[in-house]
């Protein structure tokens, strides 16, 4: 059994197991959506006191505060008792493409080019880093969601608006990575 | 604990993201360049299967476990702040190979370098949430 769930998984029960998620979160009374934790932190640390955006009870946010927690642990869980030292199945086109880039394919989950102690501790790495978390926690702050928001629970509830915010996902996606990312990397 | 069913269910769903690679820097590039069904399967099999659930729970007036019925709230009816936001977004979850979720898991992983992510995205909340009011919404 545990060597099945070490492999990595295939994408229908990586995406059952998803629905699963929200289905769960449903049956507790609650909605599925990831980005609104940030939100909780920001007015846990106090920002309710100078901005009113952040002035709520962050109490109501307490369960999605645990979830996160949850996550990072799920996260430890994977890498050590669940690990798989496979290289990545990453396709062949993507791993060319982004060699012409720049960032070489290490065969791990994450480039070791970008989130490596090198890079991530230089002025131009932590500048990348910082200014790609703030698009996403703007972004996804001001289309009142983010991946799980939007691409899971809203359109699984048929919500045109969710769908508008998915295909903005993409504009971005694309923006970034056919146009920035060579002037990046 | 009341709490430690949200806790399960977060430490489920990391595992599931780690190891459907949804954490991947490497998957999101992938998925925006159109090389692999991987990602589309993912969320493709996730909506599918919501769709279905969602369906059954308003036809059938499921309630959750405390006995309320389960409601679904409409978004907003408008559509600047989903295609300004999301563009935004995107540019970010393209960079940075991350959405929020996945920034968590990768923490938990041992890609400490995502801290400084987060960092970010926190700061990026803090900002939305002082120039709210002079962005069109």
């Amino acid at each position: 059994m545990l060597e099945i769930l070490q492999q990595p998984w295939p994408w229908y029960v990586s995406g059952a197991a998803i629905a699963f998620i929200m289905i769960l979160l449903l049956f507790y009374g609650k909605s599925f959506g990831f980005s609104s934790n940030l939100r909780a932190m920001c007015s846990m640390a106090g920002a309710g006191k100078k901005v009113k955006f952040f002035d709520f009870d962050w109490r109501t946010q307490k369960w999605n505060l645990l979830f996160l927690l949850g996550a990072i642990i799920g996260g430890t869980i994977a890498s050590t008792i669940l690990r798989n030292d496979e290289p990545l199945a990453l396709s062949a086109s993507t791993i060319q493409d982004l060699k012409e880039l720049g960032v070489a394919f290490d065969g791990q989950l994450n480039p070791s080019h970008i989130f490596g102690l090198e890079f991530a501790t230089s002025f131009k790495g932590i500048l990348v880093l910082l200014i790609g978390g703030l698009l996403v926690g703007f972004g996804s702050r001001y289309a009142g969601g983010c991946t799980s928001g939007h691409a899971i629970s809203g359109l699984s509830n048929l919500q045109i608006p969710s769908l508008v915010a998915v295909i903005g996902f993409f504009i971005g996606g694309l923006a970034m990575t056919y146009f920035i990312l060579p002037l990046i990397f | 604990m009341k709490g430690l069913k949200f806790i399960l269910a977060g430490v489920i769903f990391g595992i599931i993201m780690a190891k459907s690679e949804a954490i991947s820097w490497y998957r999101i590039q992938e998925m925006f360049r159109f090389q692999s069904f991987h990602m589309y399967g993912i969320i493709g099999t996730a909506v599918t299967l919501g769709v279905l659930a969602v369906f059954l729970i308003k036809k059938l007036g499921l309630r959750d476990t405390e006995g309320n019925p389960i409601v679904f709230l409409d978004k907003d009816k408008s559509w600047k702040k989903y295609i300004l936001g999301g563009t935004i977004f995107g540019l970010g979850w393209a960079l940075t190979g991350a959405c929020p979720g996945p920034m968590f898991v990768n923490v938990g992983y041992g890609y400490f370098a995502m801290l400084i992510v987060i960092a970010g995205a926190l700061g990026g909340t803090y900002l939305y949430g002082v120039i709210k009011d002079k962005l069109p919404h």
